[in-house]
């Protein structure tokens, strides 16, 4: 766990990226690769499952600590993070041993799931005992299912390609899929021969950075081509050894939720991968995200549901063909194999991402003009020989979003945040007027810089008006820009519209609140 | 009428006509200590403890008409006998004990207990009523002693010296900053070079005989000059302005109190928070309260509300008082947003 906690302090305390590698290399190298196999786990944001309620933690808490349940909530208040809290107010450890990380998951994290709760207590209480600063304040993480490090699976892939010398993508994509953090699995993450058995496995997503400059800096628009960036769940549909995968973009197996698509995939040849996009989609067009989101949330897909929001996959791209990886080819080829593939499963389900050819740039413009009518999110622009690379990266690839629906809107309730934000007031609820009453509609999140944010703090504590649990009621004073991306009906929320993706565009120090926008110019933006 | 009260002014003791750190200008102002939320310009006569003149003149100006006592030498104003009574906070930085008709107030200011090389340690006094700061008023705050602290800056320096970089540590120029090159007097791992805010108060630290590391003021360095591997300790206030350019690779770190809370050092973007306060820690203020033997105690600034609960609980008349005193300056601006102007 010293070592552990060693790795975690050195990663947490640089803002500097390569110094967060450095620190991952030297572990990677020197730890045993049971404790390395969990290690590689947490920092790709893998995170037990909480097996104590967290009231009963912080109660076990005050209790050790002897600090009362109201002192115990203005610390908290201070904080922002109950793990943090916890380990700040207990006492120092009494011993310190040095267990390493992996028996302290096995021998003492994992078996609280079956102990009373008389036992977990005093497995916890122990634990406090023996473990103190970081390594304490870890251990709650742990305990708490809320352990994360500030670092991506990319700079975990590089460092353990840096640590043993084994290459990047086949790294990344070892640890694609379900991935556990057993010795062996590490040991086999490691391991020099490149045949890996795990049949469910998929590729790392290629992503692409948002355009930075003008259209004519990539020069000839030929070289390039166009797709229509579509707004619903990207995913690789996998079909190996007589079996279907798919896998969404967080990571997580969802065959079972798209049935329609799991079906057609019987008809794809054995070792075939398919990246794409899971859209609802009636009668050739895409229907609202809302809709999906509604099959999503569903435990099962009975009923009328399945008739009511059909999906299909709209494909981008080919990246595996006969079992072969196929992701350095160029895209032009990997496009010609992919139509080829489809054509033959004779599918309706699997569609071909459409593209729009480019003789000019202007060709681009024109079709980035028909975004919203076409419901598509803005265009994706990918270069005619660009590979299928690992992660996000910059160059081949480049993501052009339409501009987001605008409204100004006045900030009426006001919550701390967390992380790295809490006790700093950072989450905002904003309401525009309907009949001369403020109707919250949308909450945000960011989009203002760290001074804002600390002036807005100052003002809605000395502005409160009332104050429901962590919520504050303030003065409707501020108003504020707020773009979207989409906005639906919704009988759920109060104002009867719900917007997606809402942020902060702008701080509008120049407007009244009676200059904010009404209900009425909200609804208008859904025609 | 109580002995002290909370007047438009500042905390002010009628019987004797003065004020203890006022806030605005008047006739009488007996100062705890040189900060600036405690020590304000413009008042006709200041009283100071003696270690602590130099200071107050560096930040007043030197024409100021100062009286500077020694620790616990009495003055006597209409009856009432005010004395000075080491804080611990910073050089200089006093108790003020103030007797009347068998009556005791103690107006702490600031103060910490932990043994500190650049002022007078601490004196616990007898009270009946005590004014006591609250800055880290909530038990999460306790200090490891700064023996641990400077083991980590000096190693956290070694590391940046190996990599080429120049370290740049922020703490308030008036008292942390003077203790932080105290404490790295001998660390023997590079030139130290600081802030003009930093260096002024130096000369004052130096004259009153604290032993401070060997420092070089970094804006009278020729240009191009290289900081690689040196010790650069500036106010916070520089952090993230242009002045930090000059110094190349850097890595920042900040020693406070408040870098206790993880999310406080992550918000500000810092390499590495130092917890190395000049104010009291819970523990410590719980002990002082008890230690002063006091019947009534207010709670001038910082997280007043849970230590006023937290002693009327145990039966001592406790209350928040609203002062203009913030205690550690520089720290985030939500920490001290809690203060109401009012007098």
């Amino acid at each position: 766990m010293k070592t552990f906690a060693r790795l975690f302090a050195a990663i947490d305390e640089t803002m500097r990226t390569n110094e967060k590698v450095d620190a991952m290399v030297e572990y990677f190298r020197s730890a045993e690769p049971a404790d390395a196999a969990w290690a590689v786990w947490f920092l790709s944001g893998g995170r037990p499952k909480r097996l104590i309620p967290v009231r009963r933690l912080a109660t076990w808490a005050m209790e050790e600590t002897q600090v009362p349940e109201w002192l115990f909530n203005e610390c908290y208040d201070a904080v922002g993070d109950l793990a943090e809290t916890m380990s700040l107010l207990l006492p120092d450890a009494e011993s310190t041993t040095d267990v390493p990380l992996h028996r302290w998951i096995d021998e003492r994290l994992l078996p609280l799931a079956t102990k009373s709760e008389e036992a977990q207590r005093a497995s916890i209480g122990r634990s406090w005992r023996e473990l103190g600063g970081t390594e304490r304040f870890i251990w709650n993480k742990l305990i708490t299912g809320g352990f994360r490090v500030g670092v991506s699976q990319q700079l975990v892939v590089r460092a353990l390609s840096r640590a043993t010398g084994v290459d990047e993508g086949v790294i990344a994509h070892r640890l694609s899929g379900t991935w556990l953090p057993r010795p062996e699995s590490f040991t086999a993450l490691l391991a020099e021969e490149t045949s890996d058995a795990d049949v469910s496995r998929p590729y790392p997503f290629f992503l692409a950075y948002p355009l930075e400059d003008e259209l004519d800096a990539l020069g000839d628009a030929s070289a390039w081509q166009a797709e229509w960036k579509w707004d619903g769940i990207r995913a690789q549909v996998i079909r190996r050894s007589a079996q279907t995968f798919i896998w969404s973009r967080g990571e997580e197996l969802v065959t079972e939720r798209f049935p329609e698509i799991a079906a057609a995939a019987d008809f794809l040849p054995d070792g075939t991968v398919l990246d794409g996009e899971i859209m609802p989609w009636k009668e050739g067009k895409p229907l609202a995200f809302a809709q999906l989101q509604r099959r999503i949330g569903r435990k099962s897909l009975g009923g009328s549901i399945l008739t009511d929001v059909p999906v299909v996959l709209i494909a981008y791209d080919l990246l595996e063909l006969e079992g072969r990886d196929l992701r350095s080819a160029p895209l032009a080829e990997r496009r010609r194999a992919m139509l080829d593939t489809i054509e033959a499963t004779r599918s309706t389900v699997f569609v071909p991402s459409p593209v729009v050819s480019l003789s000019s740039w202007d060709d681009a413009r024109a079709a980035y003009g028909e975004a919203r009518e076409r419901c598509a999110e803005g265009l994706m622009l990918k270069q005619r020989d660009s590979v299928y690379g690992v992660g996000r990266r910059k160059g081949g690839w480049w993501k052009w979003k339409v501009q987001p629906f605008t409204i100004d809107a006045v900030m009426i309730y006001a919550q701390a945040g967390h992380g790295r934000r809490a006790s700093l007031h950072t989450d905002y609820t904003f309401a525009v007027w309907a009949d001369g009453v403020l109707v919250p509609f949308a909450k945000a999140y960011s989009g203002l810089t760290d001074a804002e944010i600390a002036d807005l703090d100052r003002w809605i504590r000395a502005n409160t008006v009332e104050k429901y649990g962590p919520v504050r009621h303030v003065k409707p004073v501020h108003v504020f820009e707020l773009g979207f991306e989409g906005i639906q009906p919704s009988p759920r929320h109060k104002s009867g519209v719900a917007v997606r993706f809402p942020r902060i565009l702008r701080w509008r120090t120049d407007k009244k609140p009676e200059d904010a926008d009404t209900i009425e110019t909200l609804r208008a933006l859904m025609a | 009428m109580t002995l002290l009260r909370l007047a438009e002014r500042g905390l002010y003791c009628e019987a004797g006509d003065f004020y203890i750190d006022p806030w605005q200008p008047v006739e009488r102002a007996v100062i705890t200590h040189g900060h600036g939320d405690h020590a304000r310009w413009g008042s006709h006569r200041y009283l100071s403890s003696r270690e602590g003149e130099s200071v107050l003149r560096t930040r007043l100006g030197v024409s100021t008409t100062i009286r500077a006592v020694d620790w616990g030498e009495p003055v006597d104003v209409s009856g009432v006998r005010i004395s000075l009574h080491p804080a611990g906070h910073i050089l200089g930085s006093a108790q003020i004990r103030v007797e009347h008709r068998g009556e005791v107030w103690v107006a702490s200011g600031d103060y910490k207990v932990e043994p500190d090389p650049t002022c007078t340690p601490f004196e616990l006094l007898r009270c009946h009523t005590f004014i006591t700061e609250s800055t880290f008023g909530l038990p999460i705050y306790r200090w490891t002693p700064d023996r641990a602290v400077f083991d980590e800056i000096r190693a956290w320096w070694r590391a940046n010296r190996d990599h080429g970089r120049a370290s740049v540590l922020f703490g308030y120029a008036l008292g942390k900053a003077q203790r932080l090159l105290a404490g790295l007097a001998d660390a023997d791992l590079g030139p130290v070079y600081t802030h003009g805010a930093v260096e002024r108060l130096n000369r004052d630290y130096r004259r009153g005989g604290v032993r401070l590391a060997e420092t070089q003021y970094a804006s009278g360095m020729p240009r191009g000059h290289d900081f690689s591997g040196s010790l650069v300790v500036a106010p916070p206030s520089a952090a993230g302005s242009t002045w930090l350019r000059r110094f190349g690779s850097i890595s920042t770190g900040f020693a406070s109190g408040w870098m206790r809370v993880r999310g406080n050092r992550r918000r500000r973007a810092l390499d590495r928070g130092f917890v190395l306060s000049d104010h009291v820690d819970w523990p410590s203020l719980l002990a002082t309260v008890e230690g002063t033997g006091a019947e009534r105690v207010w709670v001038t600034h910082g997280t007043r509300e849970p230590l006023v609960r937290w002693l009327t609980e145990r039966g001592i008349e406790a209350k928040a008082v609203a002062s203009l005193w913030k205690g550690e300056e520089d720290t985030d601006p939500v920490e001290v947003a809690g203060e109401e102007v009012t007098a």
